[in-house]
């Protein structure tokens, strides 16, 4: 096993594992730490696929800015601990045959393309910073303006959804 | 035994750099209490600490071995995991962010391994320090609230509305000198700012000096430190977020501020006044004399200064370390090429002093933000300002281009 692997699978372990606490822990800010952990182990993910801009940003927005906001409204809520009930009728008909076949569509698919997926290769020229930011304002221009656009609009929605009083 | 490092120097060499940087830094706070005491009494016209040891050089001593025996009380009803974790993730964050900061130009070979002044230089350091300081909101809001308590959760809840606020201008204040550089590599943007030799003439600071502005009241900010140190204000809220630590979890919190002092202070130097760059143009070899020049009246002054205390201190310890100071100003005199590797650690220094001189001079002369004020400043003054220096910023350059 060559060190990049080893890696992988700790990284990949910390993140299932955070995955799984952010659904047993019965305290919001807990459930919100355990997701921190998700998104410092996925940026990890990122840093080893060689991506090294996407890996910060990963850092800076999710675990930074947007998981600070979840945290900051569960302190100023200072809402105490859920209680467990039972599963609902939806989640055992419907949910896990659901569930498990989707984790068996991903296996298969998986088990099918391990030979042929293309390996990730890195212009030797351009670091990876200027590639991507080269990609967002020429080819996919219109996309990305659209996209924050969007954002735009959901943030002028919030605030009139939240000024309705008035 | 050499053939094992040789074949683990990828690990070895960064693991020593990283046990010397946490050795000097933690060293450096220790200190930097002792300074910001003495600066301050001195502004305001007392002595400040001057029991133990010499000038009270001690001090900081006394207090780690106090803070390692106090008693450790933790809060009836605190959420333990975010009550214990909260110091950790903050002194932790505040010790990584030191990691992507370069010291020197050198770049030495150890065990084959080559190496650079500095833990690691990446090639996206100001992202990876910018991730950092995100991430170093969650130690104070944790420790707001995992201590239930009403002082600590305003506190954590005040601090994190804080630094969310103004980490926006300070990430955007650092664009004008990304845009000049054009990379987010530290070094390479040190080594920008030395293109020409002249000096200091073409450093960031002169066409950055609103970027420089924004960035340093915005880094105040982040650390939480006055007039911005809202989040402990203690006339208001006992301590703030850590009224309900002590002990050592209490020393973590404290080690973790005067770190972040550092790294912000080490970022100003590398980004607007440049790094390890002599402030001199390169033909004025003279200077390089100045490390030799300020280390052996300093050296001579520790003798002369110790020899008055008739103890330990006066007969062995203070002449020693004064011996040093000027064996090693006569040493640098004596062999040019150890004098031209520790130019460029010398100003990068020298600059850092300066601006935690400037914190500690600061925190003796400005009075505290009230709350509303702390955020009108930040969001309808800094924002904008950050925003137009930007905007400024790319049109000069876009205009030179054609």
């Amino acid at each position: 096993m060559t060190a990049p692997i080893v890696i992988f699978f700790v990284l990949a372990a910390i993140a299932i594992l955070g995955a799984v606490s952010l659904i047993l822990q019965r305290h919001p800010i807990h459930s919100a730490l355990s997701l921190i952990v998700v998104m410092v182990a996925l940026a990890g993910l990122y840093l080893l696929l060689g991506s090294e801009f996407v890996a910060a940003v990963q850092i800076i927005v999710y675990g930074g800015a947007i998981m600070v906001l979840f945290v900051f409204v569960i302190m100023l809520l200072n809402d105490g601990e859920e209680e467990r009930t039972n599963f609902s009728k939806l989640a055992t008909f419907a949910g896990i045959p659901l569930a498990l076949a989707i984790a068996g569509l991903i296996g298969a698919a998986i088990v099918h393309s391990s030979s042929s997926l293309p390996v990730a290769t890195a212009n030797a020229t351009l670091t990876n910073t200027k590639q991507l930011s080269l990609l967002i304002f020429t080819e996919f221009v219109y996309p990305f303006e659209l996209t924050s656009f969007l954002i735009l609009v959901a943030i002028l929605g919030a605030i009139v959804l939240a000024q309705r009083e008035n | 035994m050499i053939e094992f490092l040789t074949q683990y120097a990828y690990l070895i060499v960064p693991i020593v750099k990283i046990a010397i940087l946490v050795f000097v830094v933690l060293t450096v706070d220790a200190y930097l209490t002792w300074l910001e005491r003495k600066v301050i009494a001195h502004i305001q016209a007392r002595w400040g600490p001057h029991r133990v040891g010499p000038h009270g050089l001690l001090q900081p001593l006394a207090d780690g071995v106090k803070a390692i025996f106090k008693e450790d009380p933790i809060p009836a009803n605190a959420d333990k995991v975010a009550y214990f974790l909260a110091p950790f993730i903050t002194l932790m964050l505040a010790m990584t962010s030191l990691a992507v900061i370069p010291f020197g130009p050198q770049k030495f070979t150890i065990l084959g391994y080559e190496s650079t002044v500095g833990i690691a230089d990446v090639n996206i350091s100001l992202l990876v320090l910018f991730a950092i300081t995100a991430l170093g909101v969650y130690g104070i809001a944790l420790a707001g609230w995992g201590s239930n308590s009403k002082y600590s959760l305003l506190g954590g809840l005040r601090s994190s509305a804080q630094m969310i606020s103004y980490e926006l201008s300070l990430t955007l204040s650092v664009v004008g000198v990304l845009l000049i550089a054009g990379d987010f590599s530290l070094s390479n943007i040190v080594t920008q700012q030395g293109d020409g030799g002249k000096g200091l003439l073409t450093w960031n600071i002169f066409p950055q000096i609103i970027g420089f502005t924004c960035f340093y009241i915005s880094a105040i900010a982040e650390t939480n430190r006055v007039p911005f140190d809202l989040p402990e204000a203690e006339s208001e809220l006992v301590a703030g977020f850590h009224t309900e630590y002590a002990s050592m979890k209490f020393a973590m919190f404290f080690i973790a501020e005067y770190t972040s002092m550092i790294s912000v202070s080490c970022l100003a130097t590398i980004l607007f006044f440049g790094g390890w760059l002599s402030p001199f143009p390169a033909g004025w070899t003279f200077t390089h004399y100045l490390p030799s020049v300020i280390l052996i009246p300093f050296g001579l002054w520790v003798i002369y200064d110790g020899i008055r205390y008739e103890d330990l201190f006066g007969r062995i310890l203070l002449p020693g370390v004064g011996t040093a100071f000027a064996g090693i100003g006569a040493a640098l005199l004596l062999f040019p090429t150890a004098n031209e590797i520790v130019q460029g650690p010398f100003w990068f220094f020298a600059k850092v002093f300066v601006f935690l001189f400037v914190y500690i001079w600061m925190r003796a002369t400005l009075p505290r933000f009230r709350y509303d004020q702390l955020m009108s400043f930040g969001w309808k003054f800094l924002l904008p300002v950050s925003i137009a220096n930007v905007v400024l910023t790319a049109t000069v350059i876009l205009w030179r281009m054609h």
